[in-house]
């Protein structure tokens, strides 16, 4: 049948993993801020704003890695911007999110406006191109799948490997953990709560705006208006799917991926000529929400989650 | 540093910061207007022509805070609950998509019943809409800020098949739009003559029962009790799921009415861009008003304005109108700010 | 004494005072700790210790005065300085992250965040190499969550003698303890100060301070009052200091009982979190009378208040209330039965504290009293205010105040008088005094006195023994969701009570208490 043909194919899971790794980055980056203890709910904007940085950037001449590297800063001055008002200051992390994602978003949008006031189409660049691993690229099936990726698509998943490594391995992590967990504890042995929130949430956002930027860089070779679509809101709900974990984080972005790039392959099929085409391009956001209701009774939340931490109060 | 409350603000304590606030956004809009080669003096002057330079422009100005003070109302209503609907724009459409199924010659009733039957159809829509991410996160526990927002997006998607298929418009010439109301289901113009229609009465109406329910009634004491303390609101009695409940209908109503007027008052067809994102303005409109029902009608006509201005700015200085959301969120950050600083003081010790 | 005077100054502190706007928490504060020593900080709630060791621990930076610590001037407002130096505090409060292990708990911020790896193999011996030295049993890859609070107690003197604390700080260590478990503590600061560590015990509990200290320091409104050497004083006296003034408990006389009120029989219910629930209880609440329950924290006090409360109904055997089982259970319906309930937590469960008096008056009452067909009737709301503003001795500007403006002890006046208005004839009072000063547990004492003399039942919650012993007429004791038998006032020893609580003598008799 199609569908088994479509889900033994190289270039499905190739495309599932390419699907992924906007995903990989952004929902890592969410994953070090929650668990610190800040819901970030810019996020969307902050891909956005990635996404636009790191594009504009290789158009006006930097090299592909520069363009990363302006859409990496761009996200952690926003993630500054948001941690000034959730941390230190303790504002609601839902009212201040949803702002900075109105804000990036239209920032982006404004200085797309102001740079390239007369273009009707925007710009290409050259993207991220295929590197085949030398050897492994050669096995069959995952050869193709795997090894045949953009490197920023390897650079998502060495990001999450080296995450899990400093969460659970390291001092830094231990205290971004207990911050997330019970702020007190971090702050009785004279560490600051303050310092390492808003520097989880910088970082975190950082790795959101990478995650951006896969799309202009990597993914497509130009931006547009909507290309985000949610994804940042997906990346939340993958987070709660993966409770809180790196390691099953990745593995929800790839299957969610999968389902992605499973729906854009029945589009074409039979079933596509019945079902709407509206129908297959809500199945992500379904999922999501899907996911969400069913790891809802099981997750471990961060006890210390969306709680402000005002030093000397108990 | 440390915050620490202030027992009694002061007048000036109370006055300054979102004084200070609504000045910052205006230095932030200045600068971006610099950079885009435009003098901020001379945008600003375009901003305040283009709201309010003519009848034209004051009517105008009204009719797009319509909409505003309707979802405001629903996302004030629903963050004075700690309920946080971030999914109004769905509603929103939801109460376009039921007035349309009702008012375009499905049914035949003298307009006074059309138009009262299409409003509550809308504002059951709406509620209807939000009952599901608010049943999910009182029984499961799942937070609503995430589903609202990602039910944007499916409801779009539906309505753009809506649109596409069952409620497509014969006569579109292939446009993904709707058949038109007919003259019954549309809300009449408040002065025959003038673009202003009943739907800027009917939210004015809706602000002063949402006002009225919040300070008079026990569902508004309750609501507020859930929002500012579930465990206290829980322990004395107060049913606090069914309050949950009885916000989200009444929140997701007032953003299903929004899509009625717009439907009813101003387009009198559903196009996908009927809503160019007021349910997510409304949450700027809410945080402006500090979540007042009153207040919610000054404040969007204040955004209404600049979105107005800025957009006939645009066409005149060259200054592209995206400024007009960049002080709406940067007047949203610094007001939650500035709230802060009327009732804390900044410590460093 | 003069030995230990020429001992080794190890903290002095000099003329410490600070204030928060008009309040001064510490005015003037100055003493000296020695080697091996263990010095006693006595003082009501409110006294000034916390903001004391806040301003030790960089929490806080002094106005004037200074600190020095092994003879090295401490920098102010530097929340390492004094953990580097070798300072340890066990805070009343557990600073434990419950989703972590204990070693990890241990090692937070031990290496600087710099540092590449955690060596968790080294950290796990190192912390069993104590615990063994020290007589503190836990298992070092436990997760915190799941520890018994006297294990979680444990972790933190093992946090600090892991970062090889040469003074130890404890705040109420007691206050979660069995008798029985409080003794093992106080022989494992004997162990600790015998290999040179130097203690400050704060607690308000005379008679340890009386058998654990060396000298008392007894705080008073943020001033040091008097300072005593341990063997010169007695208890009376410390009491009268700490008050300034001698104080006399409310006499309470015999009770008369009447008949059972609510009837608890074979009731269980399940445990929320770590918390257990109810295990075949039963118990009987009698008119007239004070029922007192002992226990340590976190052993079924929960579940059987949240019963009662009506947050949650028996999963299995039967309630009865004024002989009749009620029907639909739930907070409105405990109120309506006539159950009268102070809630352990005044600040999350009994108020709201962004409300103003009168909204918190009516929080149980709205609905029943003040409204009619959905309108709240907010001019009776007011006087109703007024009326507990007056009656119950609330020291407020008025009516409209926001809640959060109050202090601890008016606060636990509003709750007071908006349960005890509607001359409930059951009362259920968790942990009524907990974080008062003695003025209000005296006054609060005497209105359920008052209301037991009128024909309430009382039923008494406290993790304070002194406390149940002094009020109740009869006691059971809660372990781990077992109810003892009950025993009458005067017939048990807090030694046979403290047996109890550690859990022991349930295999007998357990359950039967009617």
């Amino acid at each position: 049948m199609e569908l088994i043909d479509i889900l033994l194919s190289a270039s499905f899971w190739a495309a599932a993993i390419r699907i992924a790794s906007p995903l990989i980055f952004a929902t890592i980056g969410e994953l070090i801020c929650e668990r610190a203890g800040v819901l970030n709910l810019g996020i969307e904007g902050i891909m956005v704003a990635g996404a636009f940085a790191g594009w504009i950037a290789v158009w006006g001449g930097l090299p592909l890695w520069g363009g990363v590297a302006v859409a990496l800063l761009t996200g952690m001055m926003l993630g500054l911007v948001h941690s000034i008002f959730s941390v230190p200051f303790g504002l609601s992390q839902h009212v201040v999110g949803v702002g900075l994602t109105l804000l990036a978003t239209s920032l982006t949008f404004y200085t797309y406006r102001v740079v390239l006031p007369e273009v009707s189409s925007p710009p290409k660049i050259t993207a991220f191109q295929p590197y085949e691993i030398p050897l492994l690229s050669d096995l069959p099936l995952v050869g193709p799948a795997l090894f045949s990726q953009t490197p920023l698509t390897y650079a998502a998943f060495i990001l999450a490997g080296l995450t899990a490594l400093v969460l659970y391995r390291t001092p830094l992590g231990l205290a971004v953990r207990a911050a997330g967990e019970n702020p007190q504890a971090v702050a009785a042995q004279g560490l600051s709560v303050t310092a390492i929130r808003m520097g989880a949430v910088v970082v975190g956002s950082g790795f959101m705006a990478v995650g951006g930027a896969f799309l202009t860089l990597s993914a497509f070779d130009s931006f547009f208006f909507d290309m985000v679509n949610g994804r940042g809101w997906i990346c939340i709900a993958l987070v709660v799917f993966g409770a809180w974990k790196p390691g099953k984080a990745v593995l929800g972005a790839v299957l969610f991926a999968a389902f992605d790039a499973l729906q854009i392959r029945l589009q074409q099929t039979g079933i596509g000529a019945v079902v709407p085409y509206q129908v297959f391009l809500m199945m992500p956001y379904i999922l999501s929400i899907l996911a969400l209701v069913v790891m809802s009774r099981r997750a471990e939340i961060p006890a210390a989650l969306m709680v402000p931490f005002n030093k000397g109060e108990r | 540093m440390r915050l620490e409350p202030i027992a009694a603000p002061s007048f000036g304590r109370r006055i300054l910061p979102p004084a200070l606030a609504i000045g910052a956004t205006f230095v932030v809009a200045a600068l971006l207007a610099m950079i885009a080669g435009g003098n901020p003096f001379a945008v600003f002057g375009l901003i305040l022509k283009g709201a309010f330079g003519s009848k034209f422009a004051i009517l105008e100005t009204l009719n797009s805070a319509t909409p505003l003070i309707f979802t405001g109302l629903a996302i004030a209503v629903a963050f004075r609950a700690k309920l946080w609907n971030i999914g109004a724009e769905a509603q929103l459409y939801a109460g376009a998509v039921i007035t349309v199924v009702l008012g375009t010659g499905a049914l035949s009733l003298p307009a006074p019943l059309m138009l009262a039957l299409c409003a509550i159809a809308a504002m059951l829509a709406g509620a209807l809409i939000l009952l599901g991410p608010a049943l999910l996160k009182t029984r499961l526990g799942v937070d609503e800020v995430v589903t609202t927002l990602l039910f944007n997006f499916i409801f779009l998607l539906f309505v753009s098949y809506l649109l596409e298929g069952p409620l497509k418009d014969p006569m579109g010439m292939g446009w993904p739009k709707s058949a038109r109301l007919i003259p019954e289901a549309r809300l009449p113009r408040i002065v025959e003559g003038l673009r202003l229609h009943w739907g800027f009465a009917l939210a004015l109406i809706a602000a002063i029962a949402v006002w009225v329910i919040n300070t008079l009634t026990t569902l508004g004491y309750e609501m507020r009790a859930v929002g500012q303390n579930a465990e206290a609101a829980a322990f004395a009695g107060i049913p606090v799921t069914k309050v949950i409940l009885k916000t989200a209908l009444l929140s997701g109503g007032l953003a299903g009415l929004a899509g009625f007027s717009e439907v009813s008052g101003l387009k009198g067809s559903l196009t996908l861009d009927l809503s160019p994102g007021f349910g997510y303005t409304g949450i700027v409109v809410a945080m402006l008003a500090l979540l007042h029902p009153l207040g919610v009608v000054v404040a969007a006509l204040f955004v209404a304005a600049i979105f107005v201005g800025a957009d006939s700015m645009s066409r005149a200085a060259g200054v592209p109108s995206y400024l007009a959301d960049i002080m709406l969120a940067s007047a949203l950050l610094f007001m939650v700010l500035a709230i802060l600083l009327t009732k804390f003081r900044v410590r460093r010790d | 004494m003069t030995q230990k005077e020429k001992a080794q100054v190890v903290l002095r502190l000099d003329g410490i005072t600070k204030r928060f706007g008009p309040v001064t928490a510490n005015e003037d504060v100055s003493f000296a700790l020695h080697r091996g020593e263990v010095i006693a900080l006595l003082g009501e709630n409110g006294a000034g210790k916390t903001t004391l060791m806040n301003i030790l621990f960089g929490q806080y930076t002094a106005d004037e005065g200074s600190v020095e610590l092994f003879g090295q001037p401490l920098p102010a407002g530097d929340p390492r300085a004094a953990l580097d130096a070798g300072v340890g505090m066990v805070h009343q409060h557990f600073t434990l992250a419950g989703n972590l292990t204990v070693w990890e708990n241990i090692v937070l911020g031990v290496d600087a965040l710099s540092t590449a790896s955690l060596k968790p193999a080294a950290a796990k011996a190192r912390i069993r190499a104590l615990s063994e030295r020290f007589h503190l049993k836990v298992d070092p890859g436990a997760k915190v969550g799941r520890l018994t609070v006297g294990e979680r107690q444990r972790v933190e003197i093992l946090k600090a003698l892991y970062r090889d604390a040469k003074i130890l700080i404890l705040d109420e260590p007691t206050a979660v303890l069995t008798p029985q478990e409080a003794d093992a503590l106080f022989a494992t600061l004997r162990e600790a100060i015998a290999s040179g560590l130097s203690v400050i015990f704060i607690s308000h509990k005379l008679h340890e301070v009386m058998a654990i200290s060396d000298r008392v320091l007894v705080l008073r409104h943020g001033r040091l009052v008097a300072e005593r050497a341990t063997t010169d004083t007695h208890g009376e006296e410390l009491a009268a200091l700490m008050v300034g003034a001698e104080v006399s408990a409310p006499s309470i006389a015999p009770a008369n009982p009447g008949a059972p009120l609510l009837t608890l029989r074979d009731v269980t219910t399940p445990g929320a979190g770590s918390a257990p629930g109810l295990a075949r209880v039963s118990l009987d609440l009698r008119a007239g009378q004070i029922t007192g329950l002992a226990g340590v924290s976190g052993n079924g006090q929960a579940a059987l208040s949240d019963l009662i409360s009506g947050l949650i109904a028996p999963a299995s055997g039967s309630m009865e209330l004024h002989g009749a089982s009620p029907k639909g259970w739930s907070p409105r319906a405990a109120i309506a039965n006539g159950v009268a309930r102070i809630p352990e937590d005044r600040h999350k469960t009994g108020t709201i504290a962004d409300f103003d008096l009168t909204e918190n008056a009516i929080l149980e009452t709205y609905a029943t009293r003040f409204s009619s067909r959905g309108w709240l009737d907010w001019s009776g709301a007011r006087a109703f205010a007024q009326k507990l503003i007056a009656g119950y001795d609330i020291r407020c500007p008025g009516p409209d105040i926001r809640i959060r403006l109050l202090s601890g002890g008016n606060m636990q006046k509003l709750i007071l008088g908006r349960v005890l208005e509607g001359a409930p004839d059951i009362i259920l009072a968790n942990q009524p005094v907990r974080g008062l000063d003695i003025g209000a547990v005296n006054y609060v004492h005497e209105q359920l006195a008052k209301a037991r003399d009128r024909g309430a039942a009382v039923l008494l919650i406290s993790e304070d023994l002194d406390e149940i012993m002094r009020l109740s007429d009869v006691i059971h004791v809660i372990s781990e969701g077992r109810l003892s038998p009950e025993f009458a006032r005067g017939t048990m020893r807090p030694e046979d009570l403290g047996r109890w609580m550690a859990g022991e003598g349930f295999e007998k008799g357990h359950t039967d208490a009617a």
